[in-house]
């Protein structure tokens, strides 16, 4: 969900915008210093970036509802480029977006960052990490994280709408009103962005595991033979 | 059952469903239409509403060309640093991992 141009009243929209900007500069900052870790850095961010474009503009049609929405894809950024990139790779993507396809807006660009970048990087981050440290394999872990990070997002967006439209209605009500006009055509959508998420994990780990060891992934002493005998390598 | 079998299988459900939504013709309009339709009554009320882009770009060919341009750009960028990106194949000499 995007939240269209003009939705939202002046002083939200400009709160919405600070918000994002002080995640978007932590993310330029820790780009810039991973980057002087890892020599890919940048590139992997760019590719990252127009993975998320395209996943996050990707209509999807859930049959059940006649209806059509879109994965996130910001959860699985987060896992492999860290939390904080992952605002400053949205914000670019949703930019693009709001130019070229009116999706979104520019007064409503804060916001949108904040759920997809923010809601739907950090929450997927914590929940891969947590699950990890419980000793959950790759996939699960970046199952649970990618569908409970794309229904982060919606409850993000509704939440923002809800407490910068309310008015006179209390916040409850805004908020259920319009959390459960998304959920029927979201939680097919999230289920998939799950089973996406830890696919591609599971793909990277048996083609490329250097990329996920270079990303601090997998551990560093994890080494091929390692990998292999847990079954993450060919 | 074949490994390769279900991939002809998932091919034909997809082809299946994409059928049958073509079919039976519904609208499948994005669930951003329905949100927008409830939030328009409330936003309304705080005197914000949807509103038209703030820069249009949508003008004849401008947006054909700014995709071309950025495709042509980002394919090569891609293309330079496909290697290190995606790793070697064995024709290409040395691999990577």
């Amino acid at each position: 969900m995007h939240i269209a141009e003009g939705m939202l009243p002046a002083p939200y929209a400009i709160g919405y915008w600070i918000g994002a900007a002080t995640f978007v500069a932590a993310g330029a900052k820790s780009l810039a210093k991973k980057s002087r870790e890892i020599p890919m850095m940048k590139q992997l961010t760019g590719v990252m970036t127009a993975g998320i474009f395209l996943v996050s503009l990707l209509p999807i049609p859930v049959p059940m509802t006649g209806t059509c929405s879109h994965p996130g894809g910001t959860p699985l950024g987060a896992i492999l480029l860290g939390p904080a990139i992952t605002a400053l790779m949205s914000i670019i993507a949703l930019l693009f977006q709001a130019l070229f396809f009116s999706h979104g807006g520019l007064t409503t660009l804060g916001a949108n960052t904040l759920t997809m970048g923010v809601f739907g990087g950090w929450i997927g981050w914590a929940l891969f990490w947590g699950l990890r440290r419980l000793k959950f394999t790759l996939f699960w872990s970046g199952f649970v994280a990618g569908m409970i990070g794309d229904i982060a997002i919606y409850v993000g967006t509704s939440t923002q709408l809800a407490l910068a439209i309310h008015g006179t209605h209390p916040f409850g009500e805004v908020f259920l009103a319009i959390f459960t006009v998304f959920i029927p055509t979201q939680w097919p959508l999230a289920i998939l962005e799950g089973i996406f998420t830890g696919l591609v994990l599971k793909y990277i780990a048996e083609h490329r595991p250097d990329i996920l060891i270079l990303l601090h992934v997998l551990p560093s002493s994890a080494s091929r033979a390692e990998l292999s005998e847990r079954g993450m390598t060919r | 059952m074949k490994k390769g079998v279900w991939k002809w299988l998932l091919l034909l459900l997809f082809l299946g469903v994409i059928a049958y939504l073509g079919v039976h013709a519904p609208s499948m309009p994005g669930a951003d239409t329905h949100v927008n339709a409830v939030a328009e009554k409330y936003a309304a009320e705080v005197g914000a509403g949807e509103r038209p882009p703030l820069i249009n770009t949508d003008k004849g060919d401008l947006l054909l060309f700014m995709f071309a341009v950025g495709g042509a750009v980002a394919g090569f960028v891609i293309g330079y640093t496909w290697r290190d990106l995606f790793g070697r194949t064995k024709h290409s000499g040395k691999t990577s991992n």
